[in-house]
This record gives C-alpha cells, sequence and structure tokens, in this order.
C-alpha cells in the first residue's frame, strides 16, 4: 500500500459523526484518516429517520445553525429540508409534541399550535381523528444516505483520507498515549485517537482499560413508494418519527427495540422483524390519506445507548490522545454540530461552542458493572435452534 | 429482574397458526415436493401468489408483465378457475391432504438469529389483497422459480414490453395475455419455447431477433418454428420502440457487426404490438436471501444461487430450495421432470428431518450447461451500442444508464456542484470495490415500487462492464421485506397485541434521553430508574 501509515488525526469509525468529526478537521487543515470496517454510513448512520430537530442537547443551537448551511459546506447534497409539524392522536400525543416546541421555545425558537383545519391543509392525508398539532419553525430532516457520503466526499476534498474495508483489531498503548492502531491493513500510527465507532465505541474503550457502558440494540424502519410531495415532509406523530422524502416517500420508524449482546455484533446483520407490521399499521393510522399505499422496504439499524441515553464525547485523561464519541442513538441530526465539537476537542482540548459538561465520562464512573441487568437492558438467550 | 416495557422482550407475535412444512411456489418443484412430504405423512402447506392481483402485476411484479394483461384479469374468481385448471398436480396435491392457498404472497421470513433472538419460532409472512398474516414452521422448502432477466432500450417503459416469464404465465395460467403480433428477443431455448408457446396460442411471432450470429437454441425447435414461417434475424439488436399513445407500435431494428456495434443503413422496423424480453431468467431468490441462506454466483444456473447439498439443504437449518430458484438453464426448461425431481428430493427430505418414514433420496449433480452472463452482456453491449446512454435503467426513479456511471443525484434534486460533477464511478472505485446497494443510495436506481424487478440484472451488468470487472466480483444487493409490494393496511396487523399497543414510544423510552442538558437548562429530575443504573452510591 502507498498510503502513509498514520495521520496527524486517526478516527476509528466512518459513521455519521465520525465522518463529520473528520471532516471538520480536514477543513481546518488538519491530516485526518478515517478508518471503517464496511463502506461509509452502512450501518445506523446512514439508515434513520434523518430528523435535525434536537434542541435539548449542549449540540441543538449549532445543529439548527449550521443545517441550512451544510449543502454549500460540503459541496454536495444532503437533501436537508426545514421546519417540522407534529401530529397528535391524542392528548397525550399532543402533550408530548408540545413539550418538544417548548424546549425549543427555552432557546429561542418559534412555534405554533395547530387545529384539525389547519393539519389537515397542510398534511392532507391525515384523518378526521386528529387531535392538535404543532408547527416548528426550527428543525427539519434530511437524507442520511446521501449526507453520510457527503462527508466523506467532503473530508477528501480537503485533503483527508478515508479507508474503508479496514477492520481496527487492536490498539497499542504507550508512555500513556495511543501509539498505534492494528489493523486488518496493517498498523498506523496518529498524534490523537478518536473512537466514534457507534455500538462498539464500548469494545475500544475496553481495550484501553476505560469503562464505556454501551447497549447495542435493533430497532426498525419501514420505507412506502412514493406519494406526491407534502409542503412540509418533517411530518411526525403517534409514536412515529421519520419524514416524507424529496422523493415523495414516506420513511418511518419506532416502536420496542431488541436489545443485543455486545459479541453478536461481529457479524452484522439487520434483519427486520414482524415489527414492520407494526409500523405499518401505526403509519396508516397516523395518515388514513395514505393507507393504502405500498410498502417497499423495511431496514434494521443497530444502535447503542448509555444508561441515561445521553451522548458521551469526552477527551480521557489517559491515555492522553483519544477522545470518545458515542451519540447514545441519536446521532445523525446532530452531527454537523457534534462533528465540529469533536474537531474543537482534538484541536483544543475543549468544545469552544458548547459546554459539553453533560457529556461526560465521569459520570459513568460508579455505573456498576451489571447495569444492563439491573436496567432490564439484556437481550434475550440464545434463539432456539430451528432444528428439532 | 428488571424489565424494560419499551423493548421487544416477551412480546414476538403469535402466529395464526404453525405448520410442520411450508413450500413456497406450486410450480412443478413445488407440488413435486409437497406432494412427496404429504404421502410420507407430513403436515404440508402449499402457498402460491398466483393468481396475482391485477394491481401488482401492473407493477410488474412478480414478473415483468409489460402492461399486457387482459383486463380478464381483475376478474379474480375467473383466474382462479384458470390458474387451478392449469395446473392439474394441484387437484392430486389437495387429495393427498395438502393444504393449498393459492392467491397468497410471501413477503418475508423471520428466522430467530444472534440479533433477534425475540422471535421464538421462524415465521413466514403472507398476505392476500386485504390482509397479511403469519404462520410458524419447523420446515421451509423454498420453490420460487425464476424471474425475467430485463434488459432496457429506447422506449421500453412503453405498455407492450414484457418478459418471457410474464408472457408464459400470462398465456398458460391465466390464458389473459393481450398480445396480437409479438416481436420475440432472444434465440435461446427460452425465446424459441416463448415463441412457440405464443404461436401455440394464437399469438403471431412477427420475429425473433438475435444478437449473435447463429441462433442459439435447439436446432430442432428452431426449424420447427422455420417451417411454421418465423423469421430469426441474427446479428441484430433493438435500436427503440416507436410508441402510439403509451402503446408499442412497432420495433426498431439494427443489424450488428461482430463487435455488437450498429450497421450503418441497416435499420428496420417491424410493426408489432408487444416485445417480449427472452433473454434470460434469474432465479428468484430473494425469499431464500431474506432466510440467510448463503447463496453463490454461478452463471450456468442463471446468477445467484442458493448452496445447497444433495438432499437440496441450504446453509440455513430447515430451509431447503428446488427447482428454478435453485438454478434455472435450459434444462430445465425442457423438461419439468428435472424440477420435479428436486421436489420430490427436497420434500422427501424434509419429511425425513421431521421424522417421517421415507426413503431416503439424493440428486445427482445438475448437468453442467454454459455460462450465460457473457451472451446477456452482449446484448447489453449492443443496446448501448445502438439506444445510447441516456436511457433508463431504471424505469421507477427514471435513472438513465449515464447517470447510474457518473453516480448522479436523482434530478428532482437539482443540483450541480463542481464537488460532485468532478464524482464518478471511477472516483468511488479508488475507495472500494464497487458495491450496487451504495449506487441505488447515490442515483437511487433500484429504489422504486418494483423492488429493482427490472433493474437489478442490468444495472449489476452495466458496472461490470463500466467497471471491466466480472459480473460475480459484484454483490449481490440486498433484499429486505416486504418483498412484495404491500399496501399499509394490508401489511398492519389487525390483531395487535395490547402489550406493543400500551408500551410503544417512537424512540426507546429512556427519560432522560431527550430532557435539556445544555449547560445551565432545567434539567430534568432523574428518574430513580436512572439513578440506579447510573450510580450504585
Amino acid at each position: 500500500m502507498s498510503e502513509a501509515r498514520g495521520a496527524a488525526v486517526v478516527i476509528i469509525g466512518g459513521g455519521v459523526t465520525g465522518l463529520s468529526a473528520g471532516w471538520w478537521l480536514a477543513r481546518a487543515g488538519v491530516d485526518v484518516l478515517v478508518l471503517e470496517r464496511g463502506i461509509v454510513g452502512w450501518e445506523a448512520s446512514g439508515r434513520n429517520g434523518g430528523g435535525a430537530t434536537h434542541v435539548y442537547s449542549p449540540f441543538g443551537l449549532e445543529e439548527q445553525r449550521l443545517w441550512p448551511q451544510m449543502d454549500e459546506l460540503l459541496g454536495y447534497p444532503t437533501e436537508h429540508q426545514p421546519f417540522r409539524i407534529g401530529v397528535a392522536l391524542t392528548e397525550t400525543q399532543l402533550a408530548l409534541a408540545r413539550r418538544w416546541a417548548e424546549i425549543g421555545e427555552l432557546r429561542g425558537f418559534r412555534w405554533e399550535s395547530l387545529d384539525r383545519r389547519q393539519i389537515k391543509e397542510l398534511v392532507p392525508i391525515v384523518g378526521d381523528d386528529v387531535v392538535g398539532g404543532t408547527y416548528l419553525h426550527f428543525g427539519g430532516h434530511a437524507n442520511p444516505q446521501r449526507t453520510v457520503q457527503a462527508y466523506a466526499w467532503a473530508l477528501q476534498d480537503h485533503g483527508g483520507r478515508i479507508l474503508q474495508h479496514t477492520t481496527v483489531t487492536g490498539l497499542t498503548v504507550r508512555g500513556g498515549r495511543v501509539s498505534a492502531i492494528e489493523t486488518s491493513r496493517g498498523t498506523f500510527s496518529a498524534d490523537t485517537v478518536v473512537i466514534a465507532a457507534g455500538p462498539q465505541t464500548g469494545i475500544f474503550a475496553d481495550m484501553l482499560g476505560v469503562s464505556l457502558p454501551l447497549a447495542p440494540a435493533r430497532v426498525e424502519m419501514i420505507a412506502t413508494e412514493p406519494i406526491p410531495p407534502m409542503r412540509i415532509g418533517g411530518v411526525a406523530g403517534n409514536g412515529l418519527y421519520g419524514r416524507q422524502t424529496l422523493r415523495g416517500n414516506l420513511v418511518y420508524g419506532g416502536g420496542p427495540h431488541e436489545w443485543i449482546n455486545v459479541p453478536d455484533m461481529a457479524a452484522p446483520d439487520h434483519p427486520n422483524t414482524p415489527l414492520v407490521r407494526n409500523l405499518a399499521r401505526r403509519l396508516a393510522e397516523l395518515f388514513p390519506g395514505a393507507a393504502h399505499v405500498r410498502v417497499i422496504r423495511s431496514w434494521g439499524g443497530v444502535v447503542e445507548n448509555t444508561p441515561d441515553g445521553l451522548p458521551v464525547i469526552d477527551r480521557l485523561a489517559d491515555p492522553s490522545n483519544v477522545v470518545i464519541a458515542t451519540m447514545s442513538s441519536v446521532g445523525f441530526g446532530l452531527s454537523p454540530a457534534s462533528g465540529r465539537g469533536i474537531s474543537e476537542l482534538v484541536l483544543h482540548g475543549k468544545c469552544l461552542f458548547a459546554d459539553l459538561g453533560a457529556l461526560s465520562l465521569a459520570r459513568f464512573a460508579h455505573t456498576p458493572p451489571d447495569w444492563r441487568e439491573r436496567a432490564g437492558w439484556m437481550a434475550a438467550d440464545a434463539p432456539l435452534v430451528n432444528v428439532r | 429482574m428488571t424489565l424494560d416495557a419499551r423493548s421487544l422482550t416477551g412480546k414476538a407475535p403469535r402466529p395464526e397458526r404453525h405448520v410442520p412444512l411450508i413450500v413456497v411456489g406450486a410450480g412443478p418443484a413445488g407440488v413435486a415436493a409437497a406432494l412427496e412430504a404429504a404421502r410420507a405423512g407430513v403436515e404440508v402447506m402449499l402457498v402460491d401468489e398466483h393468481p396475482v392481483d391485477n394491481d401488482m402485476m401492473a407493477m410488474d411484479v412478480p414478473l415483468y408483465f409489460g402492461g399486457r394483461m387482459d383486463p380478464a384479469v381483475r376478474n379474480r374468481a375467473l383466474m382462479l378457475e384458470r390458474v387451478v385448471e392449469s395446473n392439474p398436480a394441484l387437484a392430486a396435491a389437495a387429495d393427498a391432504g395438502v393444504d393449498v392457498q393459492l392467491g397468497t404472497y410471501v413477503w418475508a421470513a423471520f428466522i430467530p438469529g444472534p440479533t433477534s433472538r425475540e422471535l421464538d419460532t421462524p415465521l413466514l409472512g403472507l398476505a392476500d389483497d386485504r390482509r397479511s398474516w403469519l404462520v410458524g414452521w419447523d420446515r421451509l422448502i423454498v420453490a420460487a422459480g425464476a424471474r425475467d432477466v430485463v434488459l432496457g432500450f429506447p422506449g421500453w417503459e412503453r405498455a407492450g414490453v414484457m418478459g418471457a416469464g410474464a408472457a408464459a404465465a400470462l398465456l398458460t395460467r391465466y390464458r389473459a395475455l393481450a398480445a396480437r403480433r409479438m416481436v420475440v428477443l432472444g434465440s435461446g431455448d427460452l425465446g424459441l419455447r416463448t415463441a412457440a408457446l405464443a404461436l401455440e396460442h394464437g399469438v403471431e411471432i412477427a420475429a425473433i431477433v438475435e444478437v449473435g450470429e447463429r441462433v442459439r437454441g435447439d436446432d430442432k425447435l428452431a426449424h420447427e418454428l422455420a417451417d411454421r414461417g418465423v423469421p430469426v434475424l441474427t446479428s441484430h439488436t433493438v435500436r427503440g420502440v416507436r410508441e402510439r399513445t403509451g402503446e408499442v407500435e412497432s420495433l426498431v431494428l439494427t443489424a450488428v457487426d461482430a463487435g455488437a456495434k450498429p450497421v450503418a443503413g441497416r435499420e428496420r422496423a417491424i410493426a408489432c404490438d408487444t416485445v417480449c424480453l427472452a433473454v434470460g431468467l434469474a432465479p428468484s431468490v430473494e425469499l431464500l436471501a431474506l432466510t440467510g441462506a448463503r447463496l453463490r454466483f454461478s452463471s450456468p444456473l442463471g446468477g445467484w444461487v442458493p448452496e445447497v447439498d444433495a438432499s437440496l439443504r441450504t446453509s440455513v437449518p430447515g430451509v431447503y430450495a428446488a427447482g428454478d430458484c435453485a438454478g434455472v438453464h435450459d434444462g430445465m426448461l425442457a423438461d419439468a421432470d428435472l424440477a420435479r425431481e428436486q421436489g420430490r428430493v427436497a420434500g422427501l427430505a424434509a419429511a425425513a428431518s421431521l421424522g417421517a418414514a421415507t426413503a431416503s433420496a439424493t440428486l445427482e449433480a445438475a448437468p453442467a450447461t454454459g455460462e450465460v452472463h457473457g451472451h446477456w452482456q452482449t446484448w447489453l453491449r449492443s443496446l448501448v451500442n445502438a439506444g445510447g446512454m441516456e436511457v433508463n435503467i431504471c424505469q421507477c426513479e427514471e435513472v438513465t444508464r449515464r447517470e447510474l456511471v457518473e453516480t448522479r443525484p436523482p434530478r428532482y434534486l437539482v443540483w450541480s456542484s463542481p464537488q460532485m460533477s468532478a464524482r464518478n464511478l471511477d472516483t468511488l472505485l479508488r475507495d472500494g470495490p464497487v458495491n450496487q446497494d451504495q449506487l441505488k443510495r447515490l442515483t437511487r436506481a433500484g429504489m422504486g415500487p418494483c423492488q429493482s424487478r427490472r433493474c437489478r440484472e442490468q444495472v449489476g451488468l452495466l458496472l461490470a462492464q463500466a467497471t471491466g470487472g466480472p459480473i460475480e466480483r459484484i454483490p449481490l444487493p440486498t433484499f429486505r421485506p416486504p418483498i412484495r409490494p404491500l399496501p399499509l393496511n394490508v401489511l398492519a396487523p389487525a390483531d395487535e397485541s395490547a402489550a406493543i399497543r400500551e408500551d410503544w414510544v417512537s424512540w426507546f423510552g429512556i427519560p432522560t434521553q431527550f430532557s435539556p442538558h445544555w449547560d445551565g437548562a432545567p434539567i430534568d429530575e432523574p428518574t430513580a430508574h436512572t439513578r440506579l443504573i447510573v450510580s450504585d452510591e
């Protein structure tokens, strides 16, 4: 191989968070190398709801500031569309939608209540059972598949490198620093290592003797054939997240997740389960006017969660040249901002535009090793073998 | 132990019923498998999607019907009658106690695995035009047949351009092919047999077109057709379709040289209402792929086929494959007994594994036949030479050949940038081997409602040409459920459990996950549950 055997910053994981961090670093002129086990954005980064409305997060304001500029900054299309509509079929759903809106208001964003008539005007496929809803003059959505590729290409345009089909197998620590990254394609060196490997981030933390409590889980989505585009595609409700894509497909997920074991992620497969039927039912309830529309695909994705469901974005004390980044299952929408934050952690030792105190690893210093059992976040026992 | 009420734990759906053996597909292989197992005393369900609903046919699912259905296909009762009449073995199966379910789609197989442990039994997703349901099984024999291989040319979106598999189904099973004058593309056994079958049913064959220098199929068949006055045009390819009000009116052909390039001034138009693509068939492996069965590439068998042993067991315990879906070639077309024998072997093996006392049977290795993809590539090369790169390769999403190999974003984005213009298949290849799924995401070729039935093979073939590599190096694009496009209100379960409904959340239901946590935010008090798992102090 002719490539240089290392970089100033090596990022483990070509998901949306690692790619964004790599892009921000490359933009800043840093020599960056992303190592990806498969193809960039192939896992949950490229298969998710595409929502970009996370104002409750310390990255929230920067997320809102950056998304409208992303196409231009990257030079490639993300299909970002502004605004969100929340549709409620029950009073409980309405309270949830309003709470989301009110958090936005706390951060200075505008929103409105919608009555049934207003919702039907904006979203003609809803039914007469709509209780009410919200119109957010903030937030939005984008196309995950297109966006991950945009980050990857833009990173390369700024001189960064990506090695796909390269599995990291080990980390060598010497003198309190990670001195070498062993991979299926040889050993690489780095001044700083960013671990942004999604559900596998905990495995790499383990290699460094650092305990990062993470539980992987499988979640599912369905996609329909396209229908005529509505004025606002970012419509969700009835316990579903998702959007109408610019092409017109209805793409929605939600409902029960299945906790899985860390070793079972070695050979990733993403099965769907009969849950796709329940998703179809929820979607038909949300949009009775589209109940005849055909489901043409479904996906299963594996995501990770920390015990409190919040990200861990932190620079380790020991080894001293490692940044850990897991978004705790909510990574796509925040990626413009989280990547920037991570790049600043690498370059300046801290995030300059937001206080990431709530995302520190230290909050889990006393988390018991059996936390998954305590939480009930365990995978079921091995399935029965099919053959009697 | 605590239970996460928001998780799938304990919520696996109850199947409507459980059957020891399900056979999918009531062609020669499937019926033979079902009969054999039933005679051995096994309770068998035999499922077949025919008669397929008109709306499904209009989407070219499961075969490339090309809008050439007679309006009679809307009469479901009549079609059911004809499907039964045309397949006398069905009656024999029913007499032997097989539970025969016609007009029933199989849209998914769900098998418990390392990351789907909540399922307690393997399931099959079934549906008709009104509802869907789940059936549990111990053994599954997939005899799903083969699909039409489709190659496009200017105007192939018009009604009247169809596939040989669809033509055969409409002629024999449905007796509802609305064609009067047909041009058949391809002179292999598939093309010759399709022409003969159409003639037999009163369809005029205007010509058989072959890109190669000589007729590829069986000599005897070719002579019989010649005797009946069917012209064969060798060293010809398609320039395009002339249409009137969206329907095929004539087909424009051009002679090609040995390099599959058009010969100037050698064009001719043939009046016809139907163009039947009979270049090849591909095994229908979508259901097998969903079971997780290992697939391998074998050009003589039509492409990606399941790995099977002499008892036709796939790599997945309890799952068998028989008939065309396990490999399709001219021998299978010529003699349905080959498929029957495969079905018999699979049926016996499945019955024996369920404890029935049966004679064991194994299969001799299939007769070796020639590879087919080289010929398909010649066809495609000639069509590209004659029709150009501005032809849609994906009808549903309107993606042209050029847009595919230049990895253009879809036109509706109206996007251009210097960076995007600098990206193409070559730049993508610098980052890794070509992957059809990745190109799907970037260009949308293969993302439409026909579920890539009309473009899967031609996209693979064109990518192989564009990258100069062999077709088998291009990984098989994935299949996802539902493998038949089903309406939301058909897929939706009528019997949704209370547990699913009551504990439904859009995302995990971790109390602190979406609470404000920016610096100085009014952070919600963590619940006792969160405190417990975050810290045991």
